[in-house]
């Protein structure tokens, strides 16, 4: 019978990657030195666990590869090896190259040869160095040596065997039983039986749990010594046993008893087991910093691929059972509002209402519960700083803490596969630029260690992302400087200190005295803006000079439907966000100014904001108002800069399920989306900081930005 | 009656590979992810034969067969460990357990159903 193996392949790299997060996660948390016994234990037991499920699933690369961390790990665990700080960060090494040819195993692909090799190196160099308690001398065993098999001259082949076999009293206690095992025996050939019951006591004194016979068996077959011994294996220490050739007519049997030389066997397994031929003449390996550099890099993209090809969740079955109540309920519903449909009066109506108030519930809690389903917890994402800031802060030599806090907050799982990268390189950024120096920190009057601070939460329909650390802060002077001489802003354009801190998510903006190969290029904010952003989220920045910095990233729970105002401009509906939205009022006389340069703003507390005439931009027909005070102003908020849109009336928020215009027409500025009301008509979807964009070249139009006073 | 085998390992992977080999070929088959759960389950019913991975959190394969010999109905009944190559030691701790004999990892359905067919006839 042969089986499809491949059927259970999926569940084994589903467990292979959880277990490889294990002994990332237990590496990282053992300190040198120090010995948690079932620390090390669970660690060893997932590469163990790997290992056996490569072998047999026939991965044999990764079992080898796999064999020798194990090894590593069982020296670890029995004590026989101290837990070295390079102990730990080989393996960690070689968990990163473990993880990258489970991926390529699993999408049919090599791993990179180079690269196992040379981890490999090193993990046999560090199991060939001193560090190993009670070293034996001269451990450098090659392969077991050959089993003594004390056998009849071997130009002359046997034509059968015969077996003395003597159990042992206790045979019978491990299961085994002489009969199995004879029966075994037939089935290489004839066999002639004859039972020695010398041994047997009376019938008062037997002890039916205890094995008093033996058998001198012949087998009347030229098979291989080693297929007899294989079917006694499991019984070589509970008997007495002897293997003995029959040679063909005319030879003298051999006297010796073949006994297969246990001990020796055993003490040679030992020993081969627990070293590694050394390479003495292999090249060296790569220097640990740059390959672990390359690991990074690897890292990133494998991880990117991973996270574009997952496409299963685990789902709770307890889920999926309250689902299937769900849909009951609203077929009930809907079979309810067929009938009355059939046959319908007026003095129905009052059902008819109830019947779609039902639905209407019903058709919330499903969409609800499905849509809880693609929400994962951020753990997922935060799951890789950890690790990161460890690597990092050692390549850089600072002392940093990562703290992480609401790891349970849940999101839709397209929006934690795309949040990853802009938040490794915002902790990056907060590492490298922000956290300083062990001795600037003391000098500072700071504690030695930095701190970073990566927590999630949800607050009034979004999940705020904050990223916080205890650094020197953004260099508020340098920043203007920069922005000046680019031309961004002038001299006397008065920013707050908040909107010059939104100057560095312009693209190409750095001021980074060396652009290190972590971040400092300049090309990474602006990026994770337009990320966010594409997430339908958006981020902020503020900071303190020599305290530290807060970056706040808000996103929507779900990319598929958002919560929006919907507003009348003419015949026209339109949705703004209502994540944006700060406020609506209606515009006093005295509110109103045309300032200079700025176009028409209005006075919202200590502010002037500029306005974005709807009609306007979207050249409706017949807009019901014209006049600034006819209509009402939505003042909405991007990216640290607020503005004014004019609308006619506001008509009511609802959940809108979001449609691409791109996908079915194009792309339009100031348009995210569109969606199908009620009604059926279409409404388009606004595009907020697309409008803040608008609103800056409205008002200047010599290029500046039109910033509040 | 079909014989029934309570095959044990943390691994799910291992767990499903065993379970559909051995049900194909007629078996019953009772799982457990580690060694308490495998003794709760023997203390509760009799099988033909159990099979066990030795690396276990909470109870590890050889205490598993030390204390399925200590139960008055498994004292006869086979069980196997399931050991990698390189554990000589494991199979002599194994045996001064009470351990039957050994499969030894990684093996294929074949070597699997080769090995039960020896055990249980």
């Amino acid at each position: 019978m042969s089986i499809d193996m491949a059927q259970f392949h999926q569940v084994f790299f589903e467990e292979s990657f959880e277990g490889l997060d294990l002994m990332e996660n237990g590496l990282l948390s053992m300190n040198p030195g120090e010995a948690d016994a079932e620390e090390i234990n669970s660690i060893f037991r997932a590469a163990h666990s790997i290992k056996g499920g490569s072998g047999t699933f026939g991965f044999s690369q990764v079992s080898d590869f796999t064999h020798v961390m194990e090894t590593l790990l069982d020296e670890m665990r029995d004590g026989r090896r101290t837990v070295s700080s390079e102990g730990i960060n080989v393996l960690l090494a070689s968990v990163d190259v473990l993880r990258d040819m489970l991926t390529a195993a699993q999408e049919g692909g090599e791993a990179d040869e180079a690269r196992v090799k040379a981890s490999r190196t090193e993990l046999e160099r560090v199991l060939a160095n001193q560090g190993v308690v009670d070293a034996e001398p001269g451990e450098t065993a090659a392969a077991p040596p050959e089993v003594a098999s004390a056998d009849a001259p071997e130009t002359f082949e046997p034509v059968g065997w015969k077996i003395v076999f003597r159990p042992h009293q206790h045979l019978l206690r491990t299961g085994n039983d002489p009969l199995r095992i004879i029966r075994e025996l037939s089935s290489l050939g004839e066999v002639d039986v004859d039972c020695d019951i010398s041994a047997l006591p009376d019938i008062h004194h037997i002890d039916p749990e205890d094995s008093y016979l033996s058998w001198d068996l012949r087998l009347n077959a030229a098979v291989d010594k080693s297929q007899i011994d294989e079917i006694f294996e499991w019984v070589e220490d509970d008997c007495d046993f002897a293997v003995i050739p029959i040679l063909p007519e005319g030879f003298e049997a051999q006297a010796d008893v073949a006994m297969p030389a246990q001990s020796d066997v055993a003490s040679h397994e030992e020993a081969s087991g627990a070293t590694l031929t050394s390479q003495p003449d292999l090249k060296v390996a790569p220097p640990p910093q740059e390959r672990r550099k390359q690991g990074d890099r690897r890292k990133s993209a494998s991880a990117k691929k991973a996270n574009s090809g997952a496409s299963s969740v685990r789902v709770d079955t307890g889920k999926i059972d309250s689902l299937i109540n769900m849909v009951g309920e609203l077929v009930i519903t809907q079979s309810m509002l067929g009938l009355l449909g059939e046959d319908f009066s007026m003095d129905k109506l009052p059902r008819l209402r109830e019947g779609l108030g039902q639905l209407e519930r019903h058709t919330r809690e499903l969409q609800e519960s499905v849509m809880q389903i693609r929400m994962l917890p951020i753990s997922f994402t935060f799951s890789r700083f950890p690790r990161l800031v460890h690597d990092l802060s050692q390549k850089l030599g600072k002392k940093i803490e990562l703290k992480l806090s609401g790891e349970n907050t849940e999101l839709d799982k397209t929006v934690i596969e795309k949040i990853g990268d802009p938040l490794v390189h915002l902790v990056r950024n907060s590492v490298d630029h922000g956290i300083e120096l062990p001795d600037e920190r003391v000098q500072a009057g700071k504690t030695e260690t930095g701190t970073v601070h990566l927590s999630a939460e949800h607050r009034g329909g979004n999940i705020v992302i904050e990223i916080t650390d205890d650094g020197k802060g953004l260099a508020r002077d340098k920043i203007l400087g920069k922005a000046i001489d680019r031309g961004l802003v002038k001299e006397d354009d008065n920013l707050t200190d908040k909107q010059i801190y939104e100057l560095i998510f312009q693209p190409g903006f750095s001021t980074a005295e060396q652009v290190s190969d972590v971040s400092g290029r300049g090309v990474g904010m602006d990026v994770v803006r337009r990320n966010i952003n594409e997430l339908g989220g958006s981020i902020e920045i503020d900071s303190e000079i020599g305290k530290g910095s807060t970056i706040t990233i808000r996103l929507p729970l779900t990319l598929a439907i958002l919560d929006g105002q919907t507003v009348s401009i003419g015949e026209e509906t339109y949705i703004v966000p209502l994540v944006s939205i700060i406020e609506s009022i209606q515009v006093k006389d005295n509110m109103l100014n045309l300032v200079a340069g700025r176009g028409e703003t209005f006075k919202l507390r200590d502010e002037y904001l500029p306005i974005v005439r709807l009609h306007e931009v979207f050249k409706v027909e017949n807009p019901n108002a014209t006049d600034i005070h006819d209509g009402i102003i939505v003042v909405v908020e991007a990216g640290g800069s607020k503005c004014g849109l004019f609308v006619d009336n506001l008509l009511g928020q609802q959940q809108v399920v979001i449609k691409s215009l791109e996908a079915n027409y194009g792309k339009v500025e100031g348009v995210s989306g569109a969606t199908i009301l009620g009604d059926g008509s279409v409404a388009l979807i606004l595009d907020i900081p697309g409008m803040m964009r608008l609103a800056s070249e409205l008002g200047s139009r010599s290029g500046k930005l039109a910033m509040t006073a | 009656m079909a014989a029934s085998i309570l095959a044990v390992d943390d691994s799910a992977s291992m767990r499903q590979m065993v379970s559909f080999t051995l049900k194909g070929a007629g078996y019953e088959v009772v799982e457990a992810s580690d060694g308490v759960e495998a003794l709760n389950i023997a203390k509760t019913r009799s099988v033909n034969l159990v099979i066990t991975d030795v690396n276990m959190p909470n109870m590890d394969g050889i205490t598993l067969i030390k204390e399925l010999r200590g139960l008055s109905s498994y004292r006869f009944t086979p069980l196997l460990m399931l050991t990698t190559e390189s554990g000589a030691e494991k199979k002599q701790q194994g045996k001064a357990a009470g351990a039957t004999g050994w499969i030894v990892k990684p093996f294929n359905p074949e070597q699997l159903l080769n090995t039960v067919k020896k055990v249980i006839s």
